[in-house]
């Protein structure tokens, strides 16, 4: 692992000025996408900047309604928050579909966010990798692509993103809470993780020294009737090979809103307003559920092994909103 | 056994000698020998390990007893218990999160200590696998466990028990399912899940 200083940072303008000063550091809170990569040699930083002690550990209801959701909480504690459960179980569920026991209780919300692709590749480093080494190249473009991305694809990049609970917030519009060297600023979720493009290197839109303190998830009373279907090669403890978060409001079997990410297929979590649109002012059917899943998909990019995510994905979506819809 | 005090005679002069880690293995393998291995595991207290600069210094209770250990900072928890306290009950299994053969207890949660730099722990209070009987008494799940044949090669097995700790405290898990998924991240080779799982569901009515 490469040599590294160690901090403590006591409050977040320390934090911050600590990561401004330094090209090279990394805040650490949870730490298990990152230490994992150290490990590997694919994240080298100078300076770790350890977070743990900043007051973003809690779970809190706005005036307004809204969820403020500290950047230290961990994904358990998150997962298992009663508001979270009753309110928004499609997050609830994402999280619990992610990760194992041990692992979720250290994650936290903030470094779920800035999870780094699952891609073999990427991991690889005895192979060219773009995200890793800009401009060395793509192995998976014409390699073993199994588990890479039909959706948001470049040239350049096919990784997909790994998170759950990104999924999750993705239909939720989540919005991003970041303190940095001017000052604090909200992120739109979609606007925050960044298409691979010409630069796959670059995943968010955060600049050096952004510290994000929470994620702010706005009250959406239909997102009760919510839930998160994931398939995946094992039961258990493995990333998605095709995921649908999806919340649906009804009323006398008819669609009024809907809200569509996709995880698994995609470069970034991925929001399907299209097929959201679609589906308002539809019946409850499984012919309207089928042309929101073909919408969602219609701009598939099939590779020579992961064309399977297609139908897989649409079924994904289609059995989530099955379950939604309560179509058995 | 007796508890010793931060200051007294169980400072060693060198590394954990084989003899040591075979004795504690046994409490995994065999799962009797534990007061034995117990008295073996004679923590380092008073010495330091790194004197280099740009270490990094920090205080811990390991099962119940105060730690202080100077550090280069790449050390993982998983590192630290082994290497540096001797403590070779909590396995290096893939040292990637992805086994759970490194399960410990910070503050009462189960985590991976191979993917806790040791540093970030100031404070904490860790439990390991030989921290789990009170003195000759095992742990319920240690007996049980035994009880079940819940291992064969016992590799993983501090892993799983420090893993079922938590889970009966965490109380999420009702059904054997349940059970099951909250357990995936401790994998066993051996395949001896059904009997880990028996185990589990003893303890967790009782």
């Amino acid at each position: 692992m490469h040599p590294f200083t160690f901090i403590k940072a006591g409050d977040n303008n320390t934090a911050i000025k600590a990561a401004t000063e330094n090209a090279a550091s990394k805040f650490i809170g949870g730490g298990t996408n990152l230490v994992d990569l150290m490990k590997m040699n694919i994240e080298k930083p100078d300076k770790i900047i350890d977070i743990n002690i900043l007051p973003l550990k809690e779970i809190k209801k706005l005036s307004n309604g809204n969820i403020l959701i500290g950047a230290l909480v961990t994904n358990s504690d998150l997962a298992y928050n009663e508001m979270i459960r009753n309110k928004f179980p499609v997050l609830s569920e994402a999280i619990l579909a992610g990760a194992s026991a041990q692992l979720r209780n250290i994650a936290t919300t903030g470094g779920n966010l800035l999870q780094r692709t699952r891609c073999y590749y990427f991991y690889d480093t005895a192979t060219p990798c773009n995200k890793r080494e800009p401009g060395s190249g793509c192995s998976a473009i014409n390699g073993y692509n199994r588990i890479h991305a039909v959706l948001g694809t470049s040239d350049k990049c096919i990784a997909t993103h790994p998170s759950d609970m990104c999924v999750a917030m993705a239909a939720l519009d989540a919005i991003i809470h970041v303190q940095g060297i001017n000052g604090e600023r909200k992120i739109m979720f979609s606007d925050f993780h960044t298409l691979p493009g010409d630069h796959p290197e670059i995943e968010n839109i955060l600049q050096k020294g952004d510290l994000i303190t929470a994620v702010e998830i706005p009250a959406l009373s239909f997102a009760k009737n919510s839930a998160y279907v994931k398939v995946r090669d094992r039961a258990s403890y493995d990333f998605a090979l095709a995921s649908a978060a999806v919340a649906l409001d009804i009323n006398n079997g008819i669609i009024k809103n809907a809200r569509i990410a996709l995880g698994g297929v995609a470069t970034k979590p991925w929001r399907a307003t299209e097929a959201e649109q679609a589906l308002i002012g539809k019946q409850v059917s499984a012919n309207s559920f089928k042309d929101a899943a073909d919408i969602a998909l219609k701009n598939s990019k099939e590779l020579k092994f992961n064309s399977y995510k297609t139908e897989l994905a649409k079924r994904t979506l289609i059995s989530a909103l099955n379950k939604i819809g309560g179509i058995a | 056994m007796e508890k010793k005090s931060e200051s007294s005679t169980d400072e060693i002069k060198t590394g954990s000698t084989r003899r040591e880690f075979l004795e504690q293995v046994s409490v995994i393998t065999a799962g009797t020998a534990l007061s034995v291995s117990l008295k073996a595991a004679k923590l380092p207290t008073n010495r330091k390990f790194y004197q280099e600069e740009g270490t990094v210094e920090v205080s811990f209770f390991i099962n119940d007893k105060k730690m202080t250990l100077e550090l280069d900072p790449r050390t993982s928890l998983l590192d630290a218990l082994r290497e540096k306290l001797h403590l070779t009950g909590t396995k290096k299994g893939c040292d990637r999160g992805q086994c759970g053969a490194c399960t410990v207890l910070v503050d009462g949660k189960r985590i991976n200590s191979c993917l806790k730099l040791a540093g970030m722990c100031e404070g904490a209070h860790i439990t390991t696998i030989e921290g789990l009987a009170k003195g000759d008494q095992l742990h319920p799940l240690q007996t049980a466990f035994l009880k079940h044949d819940a291992f064969q090669c016992g590799y993983c097995t501090p892993g799983q028990i420090c893993s079922a700790v938590g889970l009966i405290k965490e109380g999420h898990a009702k059904t054997d399912d349940e059970i099951r998924e909250l357990m995936s991240g401790n994998i066993c080779r051996c395949g001896a899940y059904q009997n880990i799982l028996e185990a589990i569901k003893e303890v967790q009515k009782s």
